[in-house]
């Protein structure tokens, strides 16, 4: 697969390592108790169809990406910086 | 020898070559199956099931009979086809799956048994009693099974990988793949032509047919030349694209050096990965074959099959006097007749099926006829030939067959991409979800006529250069036959007797009725209980012939019968080369230590840590066992001095306004209070609030800390950080690198570490009160040289590691142990440095396991409870708090007694299981200190234990010990030594 970096342009997606689900940008607040944290840890979707998920290049510039991918045809709709994700409030 | 004239061999050269150990000549340019035919050899194999004999059926990589094994020794090779292995001078060859001979095959008496080893016979035999399976049946089939041997000896060869970047890959050499190229090489786009033969020109090369008024080979040689003098086109023969990967990613195997006597220093095979912006699949086509009773003779080959030897190697099928005949039920088959005829060889007749049958030439034609039987088990003798109900036989030695052509749908469904069935080509056409960016053209579309395939080549490619944005101009083709494609839809010919569908995995038409009689419809069904099309040839030449076989049984056509689709490898792969190379020490890469010249120097016996190599001891004259050199080297640090390389260590550089906030959060405990020049112990938890890993922080300046990682996870805690940083906390000013291999660290351990480093450091206040347990500074040392110090010990001796960048790691190490040589300066390896942490009862990984908390450790109170860290909520859920196992030592009560790593610690006198199970030992070592083995463990209520006796039990070696729970600290456990 190549994955498109947002700053790197094409890469391989060997140079990445693969993390799942971006829902764990979402890092719950502490206040909000153990059952927040185990459905953030624990939890994860792993859809057929279009998935959001993390990437990291490690073998690259070190960047996390939100890839957002089918993970039924591994068509690549997008990628984006993850901190630009969560600065955005994702 | 049944030579012809013409063809495409070399005859001023002369090849000797061995089969089942007669010796033969051939030319370059011959396969193995073609200078076997020269030479008369018709039986080249014997079948999977049956053993029935064997010759061959195609010209091409679909051959599933003619497997062969090649070459002598380490280099031996089974199941290669020999229509694609190149004859080479000296090439050694044997036929398999046969005993004693090919002639005389033992197992030949499967065939008698046929009537029950018929479809799913595996799976309705082997059922009772249960127990013989394992112990008679799988060992039996096991003996059976399988094709050719391998030589059982390591792979002498070596292999490569390779990455190629294209505009446009297009695969298959012949006149669609050569037209293709020739268009985007002229428009100037990156090229990749890739053709599993050695020689470029696809079916060209197998035809008689003139281009523009000259034989095709003449363009062939044209194109070739003008690709070769094109720079952005590249040409790789004896080259199969056996698969397509996500994105435009194509595998291909170049074979290198398969085709010389002595590779001569080249590597065997280079596995290429190619990524191409468009792909045009010019495949080809397959023909097939049509089943009647006994079409398993060696003899009986395909139509163009047989013209392929006739014209490119210009071997006849027969001896000189014998005939041949064709059974065909398209036009394509008269072909056959018409340049057989034309190289003068005898054909007895064609019988097509057809009652309006052409005749092309000079031959007889027997329409509205079909071959019912074939006699001659080790050589065609005879066919027997039905007109009008009535059967004769007839004498031929030879027959061609041919049932129409399947185009090579192959890679375009290796994405899921189901054929859709052609009622006008009487063929299943590539459709359904294509590899991205990749179009077929010529044969493998459809388009078979040369004429056809030479524009779609030249179309497909000026569509693929338009997507590219690439202008092309138009490309002159050659005129060429543009013969209407005139078949009728004929399958099998029905009758009694066992008709073969798949030849290498011996699928007959009763099979396929069986399957459907025991209600295996659906194609997969019928695939797997017949085994159709899972041999090593994936069924090229069987599964449409199957499908139409299934379809006329359930009466409800091709379309609804459905097909099945196809996987990767589109032929057989080595795994040699899927590795590229990468065995032995290339398996993975090895990291070497800073000093490792220097320990490799002073005889020290390595072991790998990951991907490092670490000295493990130094042994010295006059110690012939480990323990000697790890007790000498434990006591010299606590009686003297010890040097230790411990670059291993994660290091990681954290910087920013808020380092240490960052560091707050990723350390359970306080780091953003770390005083300038001062050294923290930290501890990192998972989010699940499981211990993670442990290190050291040391703060630099404000602004600046370097932390220290375990050996095995420096590289994910770094990643951790890394998403900490950007995924969690991209509003925090800090940024982390790692350093790990930037700066060689050494420790410098025990009572004399002082004194050996003052000699070393330049104008550098060492007291005790100036740098005291804990402290950390840059300075220089050696006269000028740029260092980091920190006083921290491992050991629990006065202790130091010093950093030098990395270069200097070597030089520093002999400079350390010169200058210690009075202090008894000991350098120390991974065995004592585990002692010396046993003794001291610091946790590694041994400890560090994933399954144990902070309180478990001994070291709850540093989960702040201040601050949100990494872990830090769910490390208070209710099961993890009520683990009550925790870190203690424990002696045996003999000393003499070693308990292992991994026993489990039971009361004395109880019953020894699960619900009994009181902890287990996670370290142990003999301790040279103590004079006595010591563990570390994990005991239920083990802080509240001390002095209690456990038994540690190791119920694999029938061994309990009774051990003494004592403080997991052997050594100073108020820490003295260390602040001293």
């Amino acid at each position: 697969m190549l994955i498109p970096h947002p700053l790197l342009g094409l890469r391989d997606a060997q140079e990445f390592t693969y993390l799942g689900d971006a829902s764990l940008l979402n890092r719950p607040d502490p206040a909000e108790g153990e059952a927040a944290f185990c459905d953030y840890v624990f939890l994860r979707d792993n859809p057929a169809g279009v998935h959001r998920e993390l990437w990291y290049h490690e073998q690259g510039d070190r960047s996390w990406l939100v890839v957002t991918r089918d993970t039924v045809t591994h068509e690549i709709l997008g990628a984006e910086l993850a901190r630009d994700v969560k600065g955005a409030g994702a | 020898m049944s030579r012809l004239d013409g063809g495409l061999v070399d005859r001023d050269r002369v090849l000797s070559f061995s089969f089942d150990g007669r010796r033969y000549v051939g030319h370059p340019g011959d396969t193995l199956a073609s200078a076997l035919l020269a030479n008369g050899v018709k039986l080249m194999g014997r079948s999977f099931k049956y053993h029935r004999p064997r010759g061959v059926l195609s010209a091409g990589s679909e051959e599933p009979n003619a497997l062969v094994e090649l070459r002598t020794g380490p280099r031996q090779e089974p199941n290669t086809r020999a229509t694609v292995a190149e004859l080479f001078d000296g090439l050694e060859a044997r036929s398999q799956n046969r005993f004693p001979s090919l002639g005389f095959d033992l197992l030949g008496i499967n065939d008698l048994f046929a009537p029950f080893l018929t479809a799913g016979f595996y799976y309705k035999t082997f059922m009772w009693p249960k127990a013989f399976w394992e112990k008679l049946y799988e060992p039996a089939i096991r003996r059976a099974a399988g094709l050719g041997r391998l030589s059982m000896g390591p792979d002498p060869d070596a292999y490569d990988k390779g990455f190629l970047h294209c505009d446009l890959l297009v695969i298959g050499g012949g006149a669609a793949g050569l037209s293709a190229a020739l268009t985007a090489g002229r428009a100037g786009a990156r090229v990749v032509l890739a053709d599993e033969d050695f020689r470029l020109g696809g079916r060209l090369l197998a035809e008689s047919h003139l281009l523009d008024d000259a034989p095709a080979t003449d363009w062939v040689r044209m194109v070739e030349a003008e690709l070769a003098s094109l720079p952005n086109v590249r040409v790789l023969t004896r080259t199969t694209v056996f698969g397509a990967y996500d994105h435009g990613i194509y595998g291909a195997v170049e074979r290198v050096s398969d085709h010389l006597a002595d590779p001569a220093g080249r590597v065997r095979q280079t596995l290429w990965r190619i990524t191409a912006r468009r792909t045009v699949l010019a495949g080809g086509a397959t023909e097939r074959h049509v089943p009647f009773r006994n079409n398993d003779r060696p003899g009986i080959m395909l139509a163009g099959a047989m013209r392929a030897y006739a014209n490119r190697w210009a071997v006849s099928p027969v001896a000189r006097g014998e005939r041949v005949a064709i059974f065909t039920n398209n036009d394509d088959g008269h072909r056959t007749a018409v340049d057989l005829l034309a190289k003068g060889v005898p054909v007895l007749a064609v019988i097509d099926p057809r009652e309006h049958a052409p005749r092309l030439g000079g031959y007889q034609v027997m329409a509205g006829a079909t071959v019912t039987g074939a006699r001659g088990r080790l050589g065609l003798r005879s066919i027997e030939v039905t007109r009008n109900g009535q059967p004769e036989w007839l004498e031929c030695s030879a027959l061609g067959v041919s049932g129409g052509w399947n185009p090579n749908v192959n890679l375009a469904s290796h994405h899921r991409g189901r054929p859709v069935w052609s009622e006008d080509h009487l063929a299943f056409l590539p459709g359904g979800e294509l590899p991205s960016c990749m179009t077929v053209a010529g044969a493998a579309a459809g388009q078979g006529s040369t004429h056809a395939a030479l524009h779609d080549g030249v179309a497909q490619a000026r569509a693929a250069l338009d997507a590219l944005g690439i202008a092309a101009s138009e490309t002159a083709v050659p005129v060429a036959e543009d013969a209407p494609l005139r078949q009728t839809a004929f399958w099998h010919v029905p009758g009694r007797g066992r008709a073969w569908v798949d030849f290498q995995n011996d699928v007959t038409v009763k099979d396929i009725a069986l399957a459907h009689k025991e209600n295996m419809r659906p194609v997969e069904h019928l695939k797997r209980w017949t085994t159709l099309g899972m041999a090593t040839d994936q069924g090229k030449t069987a599964n449409v012939t199957a499908l139409a076989v299934m379809a006329e049984l359930t009466g409800k056509g091709i379309p609804q019968t459905g097909t099945t689709i196809f996987r990767p490898p589109y032929t057989p792969v080595a795994l040699s080369v899927l590795g590229g190379g990468n065995t032995g020490p290339g398996f993975r890469p090895t990291r070497l230590t800073p000093t490792h010249e220097w320990a490799k120097a002073e005889g020290a016996t390595f072991v790998e840590v990951g991907q490092w190599m670490r000295a493990q001891y130094f042994p010295k004259d006059g110690e012939s066992h480990w323990r000697q050199s790890v007790d000498r080297e434990a006591r010299a640090v606590r009686s003297g001095v010890g040097l230790c390389d411990v670059t291993t260590l994660g290091k990681i550089d954290v910087q920013g306004a808020d380092a240490g906030e960052f560091l707050n959060r990723i350390y359970s405990n306080m780091m953003g209070t770390l005083k300038v020049g001062r050294v923290r112990y930290g501890l990192m938890l998972r989010e699940d609030g499981f211990v993670y890993d442990d290190g050291t922080c040391a703060r630099l300046a404000e602004d600046h800390f370097v932390v220290t990682t375990t050996t095995a996870n420096a590289g994910l805690v770094f990643r951790n950080m890394e998403f900490a940083r950007q995924c969690l906390w991209p509003e925090l000013d800090v940024q982390v690198i790692s350093t790990t291999d930037a700066w060689a660290q050494i420790a410098v351990a025990g009572p004399h570490a002082r004194t050996l480093l003052s000699r070393l450091v330049d104008d550098f206040d060492l007291s005790n009160e100036a740098f005291p347990f804990m402290a950390c500074g840059d300075l220089t040392v050696c006269g000028g040289l740029r260092a980091r110090l920190f006083r921290i010990s491992f050991s629990g001796e006065l202790a130091y590691e010093i950093a030098v960048p990395a270069r200097y790691g070597n030089a520093l190490m002999a400079r350390l142990m010169e200058r210690g040589q009075d202090l008894g300066a000991t350098p120390y390896g991974t065995e004592a440095l585990a002692v010396l942490r046993i003794e001291k009862g610091h946790a590694v990984a041994a400890e560090i396991n994933g399954q144990t908390t902070a309180a478990m450790l001994g070291l709850g109170r540093m989960v702040s409870e201040k601050k949100d860290s990494i872990g830090a909520v769910m490390s208070r859920r209710e099961g993890m708090v009520a683990d009550r196992r925790r870190l203690v030592g424990l002696m045996p009560v003999d000393p003499s007694q070693q308990v292992v790593a991994g026993a489990h610690l039971f009361n004395p006198g109880a019953e020894q299981g699960t619900a009994t199970d009181q902890g287990w030992v996670t370290s142990s070592c003999f301790s040279p200190h103590l004079g006595s083995y010591i563990s570390l463990g994990l005991l239920e209520d083990g802080d509240a234990r001390l002095g209690d006796v456990v038994i540690a039990a190791n119920p694999l070696a029938g061994v309990n010990i009774e051990t003494k729970v004592v403080s997991p600290h052997f050594v100073d456990p108020d820490g003295e030594r260390l602040r001293d």
